[in-house]
Protein backbone atom coordinates (compact mmCIF):
# COMPACT_ATOMS: atom_id res chain seq x y z
CA UNK A 1 0.00 0.00 0.00
CA UNK A 2 1.60 3.53 -1.21
CA UNK A 3 2.55 5.73 2.03
CA UNK A 4 -0.37 8.35 1.64
CA UNK A 5 -3.24 6.00 1.58
CA UNK A 6 -2.02 4.40 4.56
CA UNK A 7 -4.05 4.99 8.46
CA UNK A 8 -2.26 7.14 10.01
CA UNK A 9 -2.33 6.58 14.16
CA UNK A 10 -0.37 7.42 17.15
CA UNK A 11 2.07 4.59 17.73
CA UNK A 12 0.51 4.65 21.22
CA UNK A 13 -2.78 6.31 21.88
CA UNK A 14 -3.25 9.14 24.20
CA UNK A 15 -0.04 11.50 24.03
CA UNK A 16 -0.81 13.90 20.96
CA UNK A 17 -3.91 14.27 18.87
CA UNK A 18 -3.84 13.66 14.89
CA UNK A 19 -5.45 16.73 13.38
CA UNK A 20 -4.39 19.57 10.92
CA UNK A 21 -2.77 21.19 14.37
CA UNK A 22 -1.52 18.59 16.53
CA UNK A 23 -1.24 18.67 20.49
CA UNK A 24 0.48 16.69 22.83
CA UNK A 25 -2.32 15.66 25.22
CA UNK A 26 -1.40 16.58 28.56
CA UNK A 27 -2.51 16.45 32.36
CA UNK A 28 -3.79 20.09 34.20
CA UNK A 29 -4.43 19.55 37.93
CA UNK A 30 -7.69 21.58 38.65
CA UNK A 31 -6.95 23.61 41.79
CA UNK A 32 -2.91 24.00 41.63
CA UNK A 33 -2.92 24.54 37.50
CA UNK A 34 0.14 22.90 37.41
CA UNK A 35 0.45 20.78 34.41
CA UNK A 36 2.47 17.13 33.17
CA UNK A 37 2.85 15.43 30.64
CA UNK A 38 2.07 12.33 29.58
CA UNK A 39 -1.18 12.97 31.71
CA UNK A 40 -1.17 8.93 32.56
CA UNK A 41 2.13 9.29 34.22
CA UNK A 42 1.29 12.51 36.24
CA UNK A 43 4.27 15.04 38.05
CA UNK A 44 5.61 14.70 40.92
CA UNK A 45 3.86 17.56 43.03
CA UNK A 46 3.41 16.04 46.67
CA UNK A 47 0.29 19.08 47.56
CA UNK A 48 -1.89 17.23 44.97
CA UNK A 49 -3.31 14.09 46.80
CA UNK A 50 -7.38 15.52 46.63
CA UNK A 51 -6.52 17.47 43.44
CA UNK A 52 -8.33 16.01 40.18
CA UNK A 53 -6.47 15.66 37.54
CA UNK A 54 -8.27 16.81 33.81
CA UNK A 55 -7.03 16.07 30.49
CA UNK A 56 -6.02 19.31 28.58
CA UNK A 57 -4.08 20.11 25.08
CA UNK A 58 -1.13 21.71 25.77
CA UNK A 59 0.46 24.99 24.11
CA UNK A 60 1.28 24.24 20.62
CA UNK A 61 3.96 26.60 20.71
CA UNK A 62 7.26 26.37 22.27
CA UNK A 63 11.12 27.19 22.45
CA UNK A 64 14.03 25.24 22.50
CA UNK A 65 15.72 24.32 25.99
CA UNK A 66 18.86 22.11 24.39
CA UNK A 67 19.20 19.70 21.43
CA UNK A 68 21.09 16.51 20.52
CA UNK A 69 21.00 13.70 17.80
CA UNK A 70 21.30 9.90 18.00
CA UNK A 71 23.79 9.15 15.06
CA UNK A 72 23.86 5.38 16.00
CA UNK A 73 20.39 3.78 16.17
CA UNK A 74 18.04 3.58 19.44
CA UNK A 75 17.90 0.21 20.42
CA UNK A 76 14.03 -1.80 20.55
CA UNK A 77 11.61 -0.72 21.84
CA UNK A 78 12.97 1.77 19.34
CA UNK A 79 12.26 0.96 15.69
CA UNK A 80 15.03 2.52 13.82
CA UNK A 81 14.24 2.98 9.86
CA UNK A 82 16.74 1.16 7.48
CA UNK A 83 18.73 2.55 6.63
CA UNK A 84 19.22 4.72 9.88
CA UNK A 85 18.57 8.28 8.89
CA UNK A 86 20.22 9.97 12.57
CA UNK A 87 16.92 11.48 14.64
CA UNK A 88 17.40 14.70 16.36
CA UNK A 89 15.82 15.56 19.76
CA UNK A 90 15.02 18.84 21.42
CA UNK A 91 13.50 19.17 24.21
CA UNK A 92 11.19 22.38 24.61
CA UNK A 93 10.00 25.12 27.12
CA UNK A 94 6.60 25.38 26.91
CA UNK A 95 5.78 29.05 28.21
CA UNK A 96 2.25 28.62 29.81
CA UNK A 97 2.52 25.26 31.45
CA UNK A 98 6.10 25.92 32.39
CA UNK A 99 7.75 22.80 31.34
CA UNK A 100 10.37 21.09 29.21
CA UNK A 101 9.13 18.15 27.10
CA UNK A 102 11.53 15.95 25.40
CA UNK A 103 10.35 14.92 21.47
CA UNK A 104 12.11 14.23 18.07
CA UNK A 105 12.65 17.50 15.57
CA UNK A 106 10.54 17.12 12.34
CA UNK A 107 12.50 15.32 10.12
CA UNK A 108 14.55 17.39 7.62
CA UNK A 109 16.39 18.63 10.03
CA UNK A 110 19.96 18.24 11.80
CA UNK A 111 21.27 19.41 14.84
CA UNK A 112 23.14 22.32 12.64
CA UNK A 113 19.92 23.84 12.14
CA UNK A 114 19.05 24.43 15.43
CA UNK A 115 19.40 26.77 18.14
CA UNK A 116 19.04 27.42 21.73
CA UNK A 117 15.45 29.61 22.37
CA UNK A 118 14.52 28.83 18.48
CA UNK A 119 10.51 28.75 18.09
CA UNK A 120 9.09 25.20 17.43
CA UNK A 121 5.22 23.79 16.73
CA UNK A 122 4.13 20.33 17.53
CA UNK A 123 3.45 18.27 14.52
CA UNK A 124 3.35 14.91 13.96
CA UNK A 125 5.86 12.26 12.19
CA UNK A 126 6.29 8.93 10.99
CA UNK A 127 8.02 6.92 13.64
CA UNK A 128 7.55 3.51 11.77
CA UNK A 129 5.04 1.92 9.15
CA UNK A 130 4.04 -1.80 8.37
CA UNK A 131 1.60 -2.55 5.08
CA UNK A 132 -1.34 -0.78 6.04
CA UNK A 133 -0.31 1.62 8.57
CA UNK A 134 1.84 4.81 9.62
CA UNK A 135 2.58 4.69 13.20
CA UNK A 136 3.23 8.31 14.40
CA UNK A 137 4.75 10.26 17.28
CA UNK A 138 4.71 13.67 18.24
CA UNK A 139 7.56 15.92 16.38
CA UNK A 140 9.12 19.61 17.31
CA UNK A 141 8.94 21.86 13.88
CA UNK A 142 11.09 24.94 13.97
CA UNK A 143 9.57 27.80 12.90
CA UNK A 144 10.57 30.56 10.35
CA UNK A 145 12.49 33.47 12.38
CA UNK A 146 10.13 36.26 12.74
CA UNK A 147 7.33 33.76 12.47
CA UNK A 148 4.24 35.27 14.58
CA UNK A 149 2.81 31.55 15.96
CA UNK A 150 5.66 31.65 18.61
CA UNK A 151 3.80 34.30 20.70
CA UNK A 152 0.32 32.21 20.74
CA UNK B 1 24.88 9.60 62.84
CA UNK B 2 28.20 8.20 64.17
CA UNK B 3 30.54 6.77 61.50
CA UNK B 4 31.37 3.40 60.50
CA UNK B 5 34.34 1.90 59.79
CA UNK B 6 35.25 0.90 56.28
CA UNK B 7 37.98 -2.70 57.33
CA UNK B 8 38.39 -4.15 53.80
CA UNK B 9 37.52 -3.17 49.94
CA UNK B 10 37.77 -5.41 47.12
CA UNK B 11 37.67 -5.31 43.03
CA UNK B 12 36.88 -7.99 40.10
CA UNK B 13 38.66 -6.04 37.38
CA UNK B 14 36.01 -4.05 35.17
CA UNK B 15 36.11 -5.47 31.44
CA UNK B 16 33.93 -7.11 28.72
CA UNK B 17 34.66 -10.58 30.21
CA UNK B 18 31.02 -12.16 29.49
CA UNK B 19 31.48 -14.47 32.69
CA UNK B 20 28.72 -14.80 35.19
CA UNK B 21 28.61 -11.93 37.16
CA UNK B 22 28.58 -13.88 40.67
CA UNK B 23 31.72 -15.20 39.76
CA UNK B 24 32.64 -10.94 39.85
CA UNK B 25 30.97 -10.63 42.99
CA UNK B 26 32.45 -13.04 44.91
CA UNK B 27 36.08 -12.20 43.39
CA UNK B 28 35.55 -9.24 45.13
CA UNK B 29 34.13 -9.86 48.26
CA UNK B 30 36.82 -12.47 49.04
CA UNK B 31 39.45 -9.75 48.13
CA UNK B 32 37.37 -7.67 50.35
CA UNK B 33 37.61 -9.76 53.37
CA UNK B 34 40.96 -10.86 52.53
CA UNK B 35 41.94 -6.85 52.73
CA UNK B 36 39.61 -6.80 55.82
CA UNK B 37 41.19 -10.29 57.68
CA UNK B 38 37.78 -11.05 58.34
CA UNK B 39 36.18 -14.62 57.58
CA UNK B 40 33.01 -14.95 56.13
CA UNK B 41 31.53 -16.48 58.65
CA UNK B 42 32.17 -13.38 61.21
CA UNK B 43 30.11 -11.34 58.58
CA UNK B 44 26.37 -10.78 60.05
CA UNK B 45 24.71 -9.28 57.12
CA UNK B 46 25.44 -9.41 53.09
CA UNK B 47 23.87 -6.22 51.44
CA UNK B 48 24.05 -6.63 47.68
CA UNK B 49 23.41 -4.31 44.83
CA UNK B 50 21.25 -5.63 42.55
CA UNK B 51 21.86 -6.18 38.90
CA UNK B 52 18.32 -6.50 36.26
CA UNK B 53 19.95 -7.95 33.61
CA UNK B 54 21.54 -10.80 34.73
CA UNK B 55 18.02 -12.94 35.45
CA UNK B 56 16.44 -14.08 38.96
CA UNK B 57 19.88 -14.25 40.85
CA UNK B 58 20.34 -10.62 40.20
CA UNK B 59 17.25 -9.72 41.49
CA UNK B 60 18.45 -10.95 44.46
CA UNK B 61 21.66 -10.31 44.35
CA UNK B 62 22.17 -10.71 48.14
CA UNK B 63 21.79 -13.92 48.49
CA UNK B 64 23.07 -15.07 45.52
CA UNK B 65 26.38 -13.92 46.40
CA UNK B 66 25.96 -15.36 49.98
CA UNK B 67 25.08 -18.75 48.45
CA UNK B 68 28.74 -18.44 46.28
CA UNK B 69 30.20 -17.82 49.48
CA UNK B 70 28.24 -20.75 51.10
CA UNK B 71 24.81 -20.64 53.01
CA UNK B 72 25.84 -19.78 56.89
CA UNK B 73 22.82 -18.15 58.09
CA UNK B 74 23.98 -15.13 57.84
CA UNK B 75 21.43 -11.88 57.34
CA UNK B 76 20.56 -10.95 54.20
CA UNK B 77 19.23 -8.22 52.01
CA UNK B 78 19.39 -6.74 48.32
CA UNK B 79 18.73 -3.38 46.81
CA UNK B 80 18.03 -1.69 43.50
CA UNK B 81 17.94 1.91 42.96
CA UNK B 82 19.57 1.92 39.23
CA UNK B 83 22.77 3.60 39.20
CA UNK B 84 22.98 4.42 43.19
CA UNK B 85 22.54 0.78 43.89
CA UNK B 86 25.54 0.33 45.36
CA UNK B 87 25.69 2.94 47.48
CA UNK B 88 21.85 2.11 48.94
CA UNK B 89 23.21 -1.53 49.65
CA UNK B 90 25.49 0.34 51.61
CA UNK B 91 23.01 2.69 53.41
CA UNK B 92 21.15 -0.18 53.86
CA UNK B 93 24.74 -2.00 55.99
CA UNK B 94 24.73 1.03 57.84
CA UNK B 95 21.66 1.28 59.28
CA UNK B 96 21.84 -2.62 60.34
CA UNK B 97 25.25 -1.83 62.01
CA UNK B 98 24.19 1.63 63.64
CA UNK B 99 20.83 -0.11 65.06
CA UNK B 100 23.41 -2.98 66.66
CA UNK B 101 21.57 -5.69 64.22
CA UNK B 102 24.79 -6.45 63.50
CA UNK B 103 28.66 -5.69 64.32
CA UNK B 104 29.94 -5.93 60.31
CA UNK B 105 29.12 -6.33 57.25
CA UNK B 106 29.92 -6.87 53.86
CA UNK B 107 28.60 -4.85 50.35
CA UNK B 108 28.90 -6.24 47.31
CA UNK B 109 27.57 -5.78 44.26
CA UNK B 110 28.64 -7.46 40.54
CA UNK B 111 27.14 -6.88 36.35
CA UNK B 112 27.60 -8.73 33.46
CA UNK B 113 26.34 -5.87 30.83
CA UNK B 114 25.43 -6.68 27.28
CA UNK B 115 26.71 -4.52 24.22
CA UNK B 116 25.64 -1.35 22.86
CA UNK B 117 23.16 0.91 24.81
CA UNK B 118 21.38 0.07 27.91
CA UNK B 119 17.64 -0.76 26.81
CA UNK B 120 14.42 -1.13 28.71
CA UNK B 121 13.59 -4.68 29.23
CA UNK B 122 11.34 -6.72 26.33
CA UNK B 123 7.89 -6.11 26.15
CA UNK B 124 5.12 -3.42 26.07
CA UNK B 125 4.14 -1.15 28.54
CA UNK B 126 2.98 1.83 27.68
CA UNK B 127 2.72 3.21 31.19
CA UNK B 128 6.41 2.94 31.66
CA UNK B 129 7.96 6.17 31.31
CA UNK B 130 11.17 4.25 30.01
CA UNK B 131 9.63 2.38 27.77
CA UNK B 132 8.40 5.15 26.28
CA UNK B 133 11.02 7.44 25.89
CA UNK B 134 12.89 4.80 23.94
CA UNK B 135 9.56 3.74 21.95
CA UNK B 136 8.22 7.26 21.11
CA UNK B 137 11.44 9.54 20.69
CA UNK B 138 14.12 7.36 21.00
CA UNK B 139 16.14 8.77 23.86
CA UNK B 140 18.91 6.63 24.75
CA UNK B 141 20.70 7.71 27.81
CA UNK B 142 23.47 9.51 25.49
CA UNK B 143 20.53 11.71 24.11
CA UNK B 144 19.83 13.16 27.76
CA UNK B 145 23.66 13.87 28.23
CA UNK B 146 23.93 15.35 24.63
CA UNK B 147 21.01 17.64 26.07
CA UNK B 148 23.20 18.64 29.13
CA UNK B 149 26.37 19.10 27.21
CA UNK B 150 24.69 21.88 25.22
CA UNK B 151 22.83 23.53 27.34
CA UNK B 152 26.59 23.73 29.44
CA UNK B 153 27.92 25.21 25.72
CA UNK B 154 24.78 27.65 25.59
CA UNK B 155 25.25 28.91 29.49
CA UNK B 156 28.88 28.61 30.64
CA UNK B 157 30.59 28.97 26.70
CA UNK B 158 32.31 25.53 27.44
CA UNK B 159 33.42 23.92 24.39
CA UNK B 160 33.83 20.29 22.70
CA UNK B 161 37.26 21.33 23.87
CA UNK B 162 36.51 21.41 27.65
CA UNK B 163 34.71 18.18 27.22
CA UNK B 164 37.67 16.18 25.41
CA UNK B 165 40.21 17.47 28.42
CA UNK B 166 38.01 15.82 30.55
CA UNK B 167 38.73 12.39 28.76
CA UNK B 168 42.67 12.99 28.34
CA UNK B 169 42.79 14.01 32.31
CA UNK B 170 40.71 10.72 33.15
CA UNK B 171 42.59 8.51 30.70
CA UNK B 172 45.85 9.98 32.29
CA UNK B 173 44.71 8.77 36.00
CA UNK B 174 43.60 5.37 34.42
CA UNK B 175 47.04 4.26 32.99
CA UNK B 176 47.83 3.63 36.89
CA UNK B 177 44.55 1.47 37.98
CA UNK B 178 44.68 -2.30 37.21
CA UNK B 179 41.01 -2.25 38.18
CA UNK B 180 40.11 -0.08 35.11
CA UNK B 181 39.35 -1.46 31.87
CA UNK B 182 40.65 1.10 29.81
CA UNK B 183 44.66 2.08 30.83
CA UNK B 184 45.47 3.97 27.55
CA UNK B 185 46.53 7.60 27.57
CA UNK B 186 44.21 9.32 25.24
CA UNK B 187 45.19 12.73 23.77
CA UNK B 188 43.05 15.63 22.46
CA UNK B 189 43.37 14.21 18.50
CA UNK B 190 41.91 10.67 19.82
CA UNK B 191 38.66 12.04 21.30
CA UNK B 192 38.20 14.00 18.37
CA UNK B 193 38.50 11.33 15.35
CA UNK B 194 36.05 9.45 17.62
CA UNK B 195 32.59 9.31 16.31
CA UNK B 196 29.87 11.80 17.71
CA UNK B 197 27.24 9.42 18.95
CA UNK B 198 24.65 12.16 20.74
CA UNK B 199 25.86 15.50 19.63
CA UNK B 200 27.82 17.80 20.92
CA UNK B 201 29.31 13.97 22.99
CA UNK B 202 31.63 12.10 21.01
CA UNK B 203 32.41 8.21 21.30
CA UNK B 204 35.02 8.20 23.94
CA UNK B 205 33.57 11.13 25.88
CA UNK B 206 30.25 8.67 26.72
CA UNK B 207 30.96 6.04 29.28
CA UNK B 208 30.69 2.05 27.93
CA UNK B 209 29.06 -0.69 29.45
CA UNK B 210 31.40 -3.43 31.60
CA UNK B 211 31.62 -6.76 33.67
CA UNK B 212 33.06 -6.25 37.11
CA UNK B 213 32.29 -6.30 40.81
CA UNK B 214 32.89 -4.64 43.62
CA UNK B 215 33.00 -5.28 47.83
CA UNK B 216 33.67 -3.45 50.90
CA UNK B 217 33.45 -4.82 54.41
CA UNK B 218 32.18 -2.07 56.85
CA UNK B 219 31.92 -2.32 60.77
CA UNK B 220 31.07 -0.63 63.83
CA UNK B 221 34.10 1.81 65.50
CA UNK B 222 33.62 -0.76 68.17
CA UNK B 223 34.35 -3.61 66.36
CA UNK B 224 37.11 -2.17 64.22
CA UNK B 225 39.29 -1.95 67.55
CA UNK B 226 37.80 -5.05 68.74
CA UNK B 227 39.72 -6.01 66.14
CA UNK B 228 43.03 -3.91 66.62
CA UNK B 229 42.05 -1.11 63.64
CA UNK B 230 42.45 2.09 65.80
CA UNK B 231 42.55 4.40 62.58
CA UNK B 232 39.88 3.19 59.72
CA UNK B 233 39.02 4.71 57.10
CA UNK B 234 35.09 5.98 58.12
CA UNK B 235 32.17 6.28 56.35
CA UNK B 236 30.68 10.06 57.53
CA UNK B 237 27.76 10.34 55.59
CA UNK B 238 25.41 8.77 53.13
CA UNK B 239 22.98 10.58 50.66
CA UNK B 240 20.32 8.91 48.97
CA UNK B 241 18.29 11.64 47.60
CA UNK B 242 15.27 11.91 45.61
CA UNK B 243 14.62 15.45 43.92
CA UNK B 244 12.07 17.94 45.21
CA UNK B 245 8.78 18.97 43.43
CA UNK B 246 9.03 20.72 41.07
CA UNK B 247 12.29 19.55 39.38
CA UNK B 248 12.76 21.73 36.48
CA UNK B 249 15.80 19.77 34.78
CA UNK B 250 14.82 17.15 32.33
CA UNK B 251 16.11 13.91 33.40
CA UNK B 252 16.42 10.51 32.16
CA UNK B 253 14.00 8.66 31.63
CA UNK B 254 11.39 11.10 31.98
CA UNK B 255 9.29 12.64 28.70
CA UNK B 256 9.00 16.16 30.28
CA UNK B 257 9.61 18.05 33.66
CA UNK B 258 7.74 19.23 36.44
CA UNK B 259 5.72 22.23 35.32
CA UNK B 260 6.31 25.01 37.64
CA UNK B 261 3.35 26.83 37.11
CA UNK B 262 2.29 26.08 40.91
CA UNK B 263 5.55 26.01 42.89
CA UNK B 264 8.92 27.77 42.45
CA UNK B 265 11.27 25.18 41.76
CA UNK B 266 14.08 24.97 44.59
CA UNK B 267 16.97 27.13 44.77
CA UNK B 268 19.04 23.95 45.42
CA UNK B 269 18.74 21.92 42.34
CA UNK B 270 18.57 17.97 42.73
CA UNK B 271 22.20 17.09 42.09
CA UNK B 272 23.55 20.36 44.53
CA UNK B 273 20.93 18.95 47.20
CA UNK B 274 23.26 15.75 47.57
CA UNK B 275 26.12 16.66 48.02
CA UNK B 276 24.54 19.19 50.37
CA UNK B 277 23.17 16.44 51.97
CA UNK B 278 26.50 14.24 53.28
CA UNK B 279 28.08 17.35 53.63
CA UNK B 280 25.31 18.46 56.51
CA UNK B 281 25.34 15.25 57.93
CA UNK B 282 28.97 15.17 58.01
CA UNK B 283 29.67 18.98 59.76
CA UNK B 284 32.02 19.04 56.49
CA UNK B 285 32.07 21.51 53.80
CA UNK B 286 33.35 21.05 49.93
CA UNK B 287 36.33 22.73 51.21
CA UNK B 288 37.13 20.43 53.51
CA UNK B 289 37.10 18.15 50.48
CA UNK B 290 40.73 16.29 48.96
CA UNK B 291 39.53 14.24 46.50
CA UNK B 292 36.49 13.22 44.84
CA UNK B 293 35.14 10.18 42.51
CA UNK B 294 31.82 11.47 40.17
CA UNK B 295 29.70 9.79 38.20
CA UNK B 296 31.26 10.42 34.45
CA UNK B 297 28.62 9.03 32.51
CA UNK B 298 30.03 11.65 29.92
CA UNK B 299 32.65 13.74 30.07
CA UNK B 300 30.41 17.40 30.32
CA UNK B 301 28.63 15.63 33.44
CA UNK B 302 32.20 15.68 35.64
CA UNK B 303 32.19 19.41 34.89
CA UNK B 304 28.57 19.50 36.21
CA UNK B 305 29.47 17.77 38.99
CA UNK B 306 32.83 19.74 39.68
CA UNK B 307 29.84 22.51 40.58
CA UNK B 308 27.11 20.46 42.04
CA UNK B 309 29.71 19.56 44.78
CA UNK B 310 30.66 23.18 45.56
CA UNK B 311 34.18 22.89 44.22
CA UNK B 312 33.83 26.01 42.31
CA UNK B 313 30.56 28.22 41.39
CA UNK B 314 28.59 27.59 38.27
CA UNK B 315 30.42 28.16 35.00
CA UNK B 316 33.27 27.68 36.54
CA UNK B 317 34.53 24.03 36.05
CA UNK B 318 36.22 24.84 32.91
CA UNK B 319 38.47 27.31 34.70
CA UNK B 320 39.03 24.14 37.69
CA UNK B 321 39.90 21.70 34.63
CA UNK B 322 42.20 24.13 32.22
CA UNK B 323 44.42 25.43 35.62
CA UNK B 324 44.99 21.42 36.41
CA UNK B 325 43.01 21.72 39.97
CA UNK B 326 41.19 18.68 39.70
CA UNK B 327 44.43 16.82 37.98
CA UNK B 328 46.43 14.37 40.31
CA UNK B 329 48.50 16.57 41.79
CA UNK B 330 46.39 19.75 41.77
CA UNK B 331 43.88 21.36 44.64
CA UNK B 332 40.84 18.91 44.33
CA UNK B 333 41.67 15.68 42.39
CA UNK B 334 38.33 14.30 40.42
CA UNK B 335 38.06 10.51 39.38
CA UNK B 336 41.65 9.72 40.52
CA UNK B 337 40.29 6.27 39.40
CA UNK B 338 40.08 7.51 35.56
CA UNK B 339 36.33 7.22 36.63
CA UNK B 340 33.55 5.84 34.54
CA UNK B 341 35.12 6.99 30.84
CA UNK B 342 37.66 4.38 31.92
CA UNK B 343 35.70 1.82 33.88
CA UNK B 344 32.75 1.58 31.42
CA UNK B 345 29.33 1.27 34.18
CA UNK B 346 29.26 -2.15 36.08
CA UNK B 347 25.99 -0.73 37.33
CA UNK B 348 25.41 -2.48 40.85
CA UNK B 349 29.37 -1.85 41.18
CA UNK B 350 30.05 1.09 40.58
CA UNK B 351 28.96 3.07 43.41
CA UNK B 352 30.77 0.43 45.52
CA UNK B 353 33.82 0.83 43.40
CA UNK B 354 33.99 4.95 43.61
CA UNK B 355 34.63 3.34 47.76
CA UNK B 356 37.12 1.34 46.96
CA UNK B 357 38.74 4.12 45.33
CA UNK B 358 39.00 6.33 48.10
CA UNK B 359 39.61 3.89 50.67
CA UNK B 360 42.99 3.69 49.09
CA UNK B 361 42.93 6.85 48.51
CA UNK B 362 42.81 8.18 51.99
CA UNK B 363 44.44 4.89 53.28
CA UNK B 364 47.56 6.01 50.76
CA UNK B 365 47.37 2.55 49.39
CA UNK B 366 46.30 4.01 45.87
CA UNK B 367 49.98 4.24 44.54
CA UNK B 368 50.91 5.77 41.73
CA UNK B 369 47.59 7.58 41.30
CA UNK B 370 47.64 8.44 44.89
CA UNK B 371 46.70 11.87 46.12
CA UNK B 372 49.06 13.32 48.87
CA UNK B 373 47.64 13.54 52.06
CA UNK B 374 43.99 12.88 51.01
CA UNK B 375 41.80 13.14 54.15
CA UNK B 376 38.05 13.83 53.47
CA UNK B 377 36.05 12.29 49.81
CA UNK B 378 33.57 12.54 48.29
CA UNK B 379 31.56 10.60 45.68
CA UNK B 380 28.56 11.31 44.03
CA UNK B 381 26.63 9.11 41.61
CA UNK B 382 22.84 9.18 39.80
CA UNK B 383 20.36 6.99 38.76
CA UNK B 384 17.37 6.76 36.91
CA UNK B 385 14.16 7.54 38.21
CA UNK B 386 15.13 10.38 41.10
CA UNK B 387 17.85 8.47 42.54
CA UNK B 388 20.94 10.76 43.51
CA UNK B 389 23.59 9.33 46.11
CA UNK B 390 27.15 10.27 47.43
CA UNK B 391 28.87 8.88 50.17
CA UNK B 392 31.41 10.95 52.09
CA UNK B 393 34.37 9.05 54.14
CA UNK B 394 37.07 10.32 56.02
CA UNK B 395 40.05 9.69 57.67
Amino acid sequence: MPEETKIRVPAVEGFFTVDNEPHLIGGRYKKSGSYCFPKNLGGSDPNVSDDELEEVLLSRYGKIWSYTNSAYPPPPPFIASEPYEPIVIAAVELEEEKMVVLGQVANGYSVEDLSIGMSVEVDTGLLYEDSEHCYLTWMWRPLPEGSNKDKK
Amino acid sequence: MEDIAILGVGMHPWGKWGRNFVEYGTFAAKKALEDAQIEWNEIGFISGAITVRCGYPGYVAGSTMARALGFNGTQVASSYAACASGATALSVARGQILSGACDVALVVGADTTPDGFLSPNDGVRTDDTDWLRFHMVGATNPVYFGLHARRRMELYGATSEDFALVKVKNSKHAVFNENARFNKEYALEDVYSSPVVSDPLRLLEICTTSDGGAAVVVSSLDYARSVGVHDPVRISAIALNTPTYPDSLIDLPYLATDSSVAATPNEVGFKESIGKHVYEEASLGPEDVDVAEVYDLASSMELDWYEQLGFCKPGEAESLLRDGSTSIGGRIPVNPSGGLGAFGEAVPAQAIAQVCELNWQLSQKAGKRQVEGARVGITANQGLFGHGSSVLLRR
